[in-house]
This record gives C-alpha cells, sequence and structure tokens, in this order.
C-alpha cells in the first residue's frame, strides 16, 4: 500500500513517520480521504479508507539537505493549489488580498514545503530548534493560511472561515486567536522586520543556530523602521536572518514608482550592509536555487535579503499587470474564470 | 418627537472626500496628504482638481505627519489621509511633538474608525484613537455622524485655526442629518428632545440611539438624543442642561469605554453634577473580523444594548 500512499505524503510534507497522537488523526483523515476520493482511483479508495484505523502518516519537513525530495514539479503542484486556496478563500468572504498573495505563492509553497526546518506539531510559539517566518505584510494572509494549512499546522477545511466573525482566520494574521503558526500580529506594515531581528537575537542567546525568514511588501519598504531595522540588523551582524521582498512594484495607489519611488533597492540594501540576492519570486526553480544559496550565506556577519521580483496576481491572467486587484474579491464569474485557471492538484477544501 | 428619514446610504469617508474637494476651491491655502490611501480616503477629486496641492508621501505615515507641520509654516493647511490607526497610535509622537506641542494648524482625518470597517480585524480597527487625541493639549476632536455631517464637519475645520483630529468611517451607513442643518464645531445637537434619560451619541452610533429612542418611546420612555459630534472641546452647557432634565446618562461611542466619549461627559458630570450613567462601548478588548452589523451586534454597540442601558440607568436614577 505504500506506494499508494506516497502521493499524499508529499502533500503533506517530505518525510514521513508512521506515527501519529491521536487527537490528530482526524484532522489528517480529512484531507487524506479527499486527496484519496479526488485523485486516487475508487478501488485504491476503498483500499485506504479500510486501512484508515492504522496510524496515518505525519508529514516532519526537513533541512533543505534532507528535503531535495520534494521536487520542483512537486512544488509547482502545491502552489497551484495554494493559489486555489487564495482565490477560494477570498471570496468566500468577498473581502481581502488576492493579488499580492497570488504573487507570493511560490515564495510560500518553496519555504514551507522546501526550505523551512519546521515541524507544524507540537505547535509552541517560541519554535526552538525550528526556523521561523515571519510574515510583515499581513495583508496577504489568505497565502499565509493556505501554506500552513497545507503543512499540517491547522484543518485544511478551516480556510472556509476565513475573516468571517469568530474566525482564527483573522483578516490580518495575529497571536490573539492562537492560530498555530503564527507568531506574531501583523498588518500594520514596516514591523516585521524589527521583530524578526528580536527573534533572531534571542536564538541567538539560545544557542540555537535555525534561520529566522521574513517577507515585506515592496510598499511596505516606504515604512522607515524598516529601515531602522535593516541598520540594525547588519550594524549588529544579525547573520541568522533571511528577508525577502515581494518585490512586485505595485502596491494600493498604483506603481511604486508613481506612489513613492524605492530607487535602486539593491544599492539601498547593499549600503545598509546587507548580502543581496535577486531572483525571479515567481519561477520556482530560481526561488528555490535562490533561498538554497541564501542559507549557504548565513552565519557569515551579514543579514541576508532576497529581492523577489514578482507579478501581483500571478497565476490568474486578469489579475496579472495592474495593482487593481490588491485587494478586491472576485465574484462568481470570475473566480469561475480563476479557478479553470488553476489545477486543482491536492484537493479544494 | 422628531423623526430623521433615511435621505440615503453614503459613507462617511466619502462625505470626507467631498467636503476637501469643496474646500479645495473656495482656499487656495488648503493642501492635502495621503500614506498610500488616495481610494480609501476618497480623496481622488482633491487630487484630480488640484494635483499641485496634493502630496502622495507612500507608505510613511511619521513623515506625512512632519511634513503637514512643515507646510503649515508658510501659511499652508494641510489635511492629512490615511486610516485611523496609523493617523494616531502609529504616528503619535510625531503629532504629540510637531503638531500639538508645536501649535501647528494640522487637520487629521481619520477614515475606517472603529469597528465598522469590518473585515481587516483588529490590527485596523482602531478603538482607542478618541482618548488618545482628546488627551493632547490644543487638539479638538471631532466624530460626525452621516455623509452630511462629514462634509459640513470637514468644510468647517478648514475654516477653524488650530489642530483638529476627525474621525469617520468606512461602511454605508443611513443619512440622515439634512444638508442644511447647521453645524457648528463644539455644539452639540439635540436630535430629539426628553425628560427621562439623556441618550449622548457620536459617529455611527448616533444613528443607533435614534433607533433606541424610537424603541423606548414604545414602552413610555423619552428619550433625549444629543449628537456630540464635537467630542473636545465638549459642550457642556449642552450635556449639563439635558441631564438637569433627565437625571440619568447613557453615552453610546464606537470605542473603548475607557478614553472616550462616555469618560469626557463622565468627568464633567463628575465634577459638576454626579449623574448616573451607563457607557454603551467597546469592553475593554480589541475587535476581529466580521461585518459591520455583525460587530456591533457582538461587541454591544447596537440598538438593544442602547434600549437596555438607558432602563438600567432610568432604575439607578
Ligand atoms: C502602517 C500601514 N499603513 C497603511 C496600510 C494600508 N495598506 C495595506 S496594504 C498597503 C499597500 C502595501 O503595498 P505593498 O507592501 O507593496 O503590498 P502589495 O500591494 O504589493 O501586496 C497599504 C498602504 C497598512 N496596512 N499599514
Ligand atoms: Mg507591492
Amino acid at each position: 500500500m505504500l506506494p499508494v500512499i506516497r502521493p499524499e505524503l508529499h502533500f503533506l510534507g517530505q518525510n514521513v513517520q508512521w506515527t501519529i497522537p491521536t487527537e490528530l488523526e482526524n484532522r489528517f483523515l480529512v484531507t487524506f480521504e479527499k486527496f484519496c476520493t479526488r485523485t486516487l482511483p475508487a478501488v485504491t479508495h476503498g483500499l485506504l479508507l479500510a486501512a484508515s484505523n492504522l496510524p496515518l502518516p505525519m508529514a516532519t519537513t526537513q533541512t533543505a539537505s534532507s528535503s531535495k525530495s520534494t521536487s520542483i514539479s512537486e512544488l509547482k503542484r502545491i502552489a497551484s493549489q495554494v493559489r486555489r486556496d487564495i482565490v477560494r478563500q477570498v471570496h468566500g468572504v468577498q473581502s481581502g488580498h488576492p493579488g499580492g498573495s497570488l504573487g507570493c505563492a511560490d515564495f510560500f509553497t518553496a519555504l514551507y514545503f522546501h526550505i523551512m526546518k519546521h515541524d507544524p506539531e507540537p505547535w509552541d510559539m517560541d519554535g526552538k530548534g525550528q526556523d521561523l517566518f515571519f510574515l510583515s505584510n499581513g495583508h496577504i494572509s489568505p497565502v499565509f493560511y493556505s501554506a500552513l494549512a497545507r503543512s499540517g499546522y491547522f484543518p485544511v477545511k478551516e480556510l472556509a472561515t476565513f475573516r468571517k466573525l469568530d474566525t482564527r482566520l483573522q483578516g490580518h494574521p495575529t497571536t490573539h486567536e492562537g492560530l498555530p503558526g503564527v507568531r506574531m500580529a501583523s498588518g500594520s506594515l514596516g514591523q516585521g522586520l524589527s521583530v524578526a531581528i528580536g527573534a533572531a537575537l534571542a536564538k541567538k542567546l539560545n544557542n540555537d543556530d535555525h534561520i529566522v525568514y521574513t517577507l515585506h511588501g515592496d510598499g511596505e519598504l516606504q515604512e522607515g523602521q524598516i529601515w531602522e531595522a535593516a541598520m540594525f540588523a547588519a550594524g549588529k551582524k544579525v547573520d541568522n536572518l533571511i528577508s525577502t521582498v515581494d518585490y512586485n512594484g505595485r502596491q494600493i495607489d498604483g506603481d511604486v514608482d508613481d506612489v513613492m519611488p524605492l530607487g535602486d533597492l539593491k544599492a539601498k540594501w547593499v549600503a545598509f550592509g546587507w548580502d543581496v540576492l535577486e531572483t525571479n519570486g515567481n519561477d520556482m526553480a530560481q526561488l528555490v536555487n535562490a533561498l538554497g544559496q541564501a542559507k549557504t550565506r548565513t552565519g557569515k556577519g551579514k543579514p541576508v535579503m532576497i529581492l523577489m521580483r514578482t507579478e501581483m496576481g500571478q497565476g490568474v491572467d486578469f489579475m496579472m499587470n495592474s495593482h487593481e486587484w490588491h485587494g478586491i474579491a472576485p465574484n462568481d464569474q470570475q473566480l469561475k474564470d480563476a479557478l479553470g485557471q488553476l489545477e486543482e492538484t491536492l484537493g479544494d477544501y | 418627537m422628531n423623526s430623521f428619514p433615511i435621505l440615503d446610504q453614503k459613507d462617511t469617508r466619502s462625505g470626507f472626500g467631498a467636503g476637501l474637494h469643496e474646500l479645495g476651491k473656495q482656499n487656495p491655502n488648503v493642501v492635502a496628504l495621503c500614506a498610500d490611501l488616495i481610494g480609501s480616503l476618497k480623496m481622488d477629486a482633491f487630487k484630480k482638481d488640484f494635483p499641485d496641492r496634493f502630496f502622495q508621501v507612500g507608505i510613511a505615515e511619521a513623515n506625512m505627519m512632519g511634513i503637514a507641520a512643515g507646510l503649515t509654516i508658510g501659511g499652508k493647511v494641510p489635511f492629512t489621509g490615511t486610516f485611523a490607526n496609523f493617523s494616531t497610535g502609529r504616528v503619535y509622537d510625531q503629532i504629540r511633538q510637531s503638531i500639538a506641542y508645536a501649535g501647528k494648524n494640522v487637520k487629521i482625518c481619520a477614515s475606517h474608525a472603529g469597528l465598522t470597517l469590518g473585515e481587516d480585524g483588529a490590527t485596523h480597527q482602531i478603538l482607542e484613537d478618541i482618548g488618545l487625541m482628546r488627551m493632547l493639549p490644543g487638539m479638538t476632536v471631532i466624530v460626525p455622524c452621516d455623509y452630511n455631517q462629514t462634509k459640513q464637519a470637514t468644510i468647517a475645520i478648514g475654516a477653524h485655526e488650530g489642530l483638529v483630529y476627525l474621525r469617520f468611517g468606512r461602511p454605508k451607513w443611513p443619512v440622515f442629518i439634512p444638508a442644511d442643518m447647521p453645524f457648528e464645531i463644539g455644539k452639540a445637537q439635540v436630535l430629539i428632545e426628553g425628560s427621562d434619560v439623556s441618550i449622548f451619541a457620536c459617529g455611527h452610533l448616533v444613528w443607533k440611539a435614534l433607533q433606541a429612542a424610537e424603541e423606548l418611546a414604545k414602552t413610555g420612555i423619552k428619550a433625549e438624543v444629543i449628537n456630540v459630534h464635537t467630542i473636545k472641546p465638549l459642550d457642556t452647557k449642552a450635556v449639563l442642561s439635558s441631564v438637569k432634565k433627565t437625571g440619568c446618562v447613557v453615552t453610546c461611542e464606537e470605542h473603548n469605554k475607557y478614553g472616550g466619549l462616555g469618560d469626557a461627559i463622565a468627568q464633567v458630570l463628575a465634577t459638576t453634577m454626579p449623574t448616573p450613567q451607563e457607557y454603551v462601548a467597546v469592553n475593554d478588548s480589541f475587535g476581529e473580523s466580521g461585518t459591520a452589523d455583525q460587530l456591533l451586534k457582538k461587541y454591544g454597540l447596537d440598538v438593544p444594548d442602547i434600549v437596555q442601558a438607558s432602563q438600567r440607568v432610568i432604575k439607578r436614577k
């Protein structure tokens, strides 16, 4: 039966164990069963269900060195599902930010399914012995929530509660509702880099040699606090930090170049003392390569920055090439059109 | 009893946008600044017709406050526009030092205040801003109740010399103040006269208070509804003359119970005429995602909450 189950294991992560705490069984059963019903032949489905009283597989993601098993093509398939999750979440509540979320789907997939060492279970705030991620541009919560749910932090079906009353999936990510995987409230822009620096310093104090990752919007870089943090990270040699920018050239009121030009962004980060990489944030192979390279550059006395060229709305043609879809929801027909462009690979929630 | 028919459904922020555009025509010294939220603040018309007097500062609110302060040196009358949270908490010291302490004629115009912005959730739903701004010496704090009044207030603060915090919101809301009803900064408006309880309200909750008064009337309770659009300086004369008549008070605001309209009125009453008071306000918590209606209900800011608070406070007389 193992070969039959293997695709599911890729979906959950990379390396698989056959032990699982009983309280988690249901959660995995739901996604597991859904995958089976949609993707596998009925016969196999029956077999799997018959076996469902067996302990189910739990994913543990590994360091990059041991997680090569997640191939680029598999990552692309996951990213396609993440994109479906994004447009479905935003459509479901007719509110939220699809543009930046879609542009960052490849990044989140690479990070959560290939690059970071992280354990969804047991969840704890301190995350000692794990890599940490901070989303500073909190408005792209739909992509964050999808990546967290799809990598096992909470049930995938909870994505249906996005932005609705009493949800843990608040409009902007928060620790207030105790959602696993979220370590800081964000939404008010410009604050995440400082927080990540604090967490990176705590790792150093704890002799924990894991990495802290951040993501920022390019518009967000207009906030002065970002540059206070940038100065600190370089000046104090916070070299267990990999920051990334969603360099899509767009923000609410239009193109970044029209609203408030960032100038030579690479030169700015270099001048602030960072080790700067550039990549195409919507090309999975390039992205994975850049993230891998960034890891090799940690521990060398400088914080690392990856400027990721992305397209707002990437993957849904009518959401691309403008800032219009920064923060509006698709209607029913637009949802249909969008989903028609995004393959359902892991089963919709 | 006066009645206030619904004239239209419009967002108060559009009232700000219309007022600002009008001011642009009237006064060439009026300038406007925005931090990447032109559409949300409805500043498009001003930007289009007065491009030289409009400054897009990007997502940099602290910088915006400093530039606004500087523009006053040379006689400009700057209006800043961003969400209420980023207009106050985020830039408190910039306002405190460069605008309030320095005594600069800046108009801080804040949209998406309170719970009713809805799904964006607590990071954006500031419920502390009235308190923060009230505490600054010299700051005038205005919270208009509908589209028409927000437009009037915007025009009025353009002619007023001094720093102002103007607070308004995101959702479409009943328009019920006639466009020709006089508006004066610092002058509360008795919308319904009554003798059993004084209901003081500001912002979106004025409409809820009017509804509550109708409900109370059905049970024979005559509520007086007063629109306290200017929270600072407070119209103490209006407060005291109503309370002398009714002997009890309900205050209604889309704000934390600490530091807002309720506290402003309690302070006047405690020092001159101690009176039973009930607060309809958020009970010291953050907000959350949801629709405006759901949130007003969940956080106790709806018509039944005002009715019940009135019934409770009347018993305490
Ligand atoms: C401090 C602060 N100011 C303003 C906003 C409102 N806001 C939300 S997203 C956004 C634009 C962000 O641009 P960018 O970081 O490039 O993200 P993108 O539009 O590309 O997703 C703004 C101005 C905010 N959330 N926080
Ligand atoms: Mg951007």
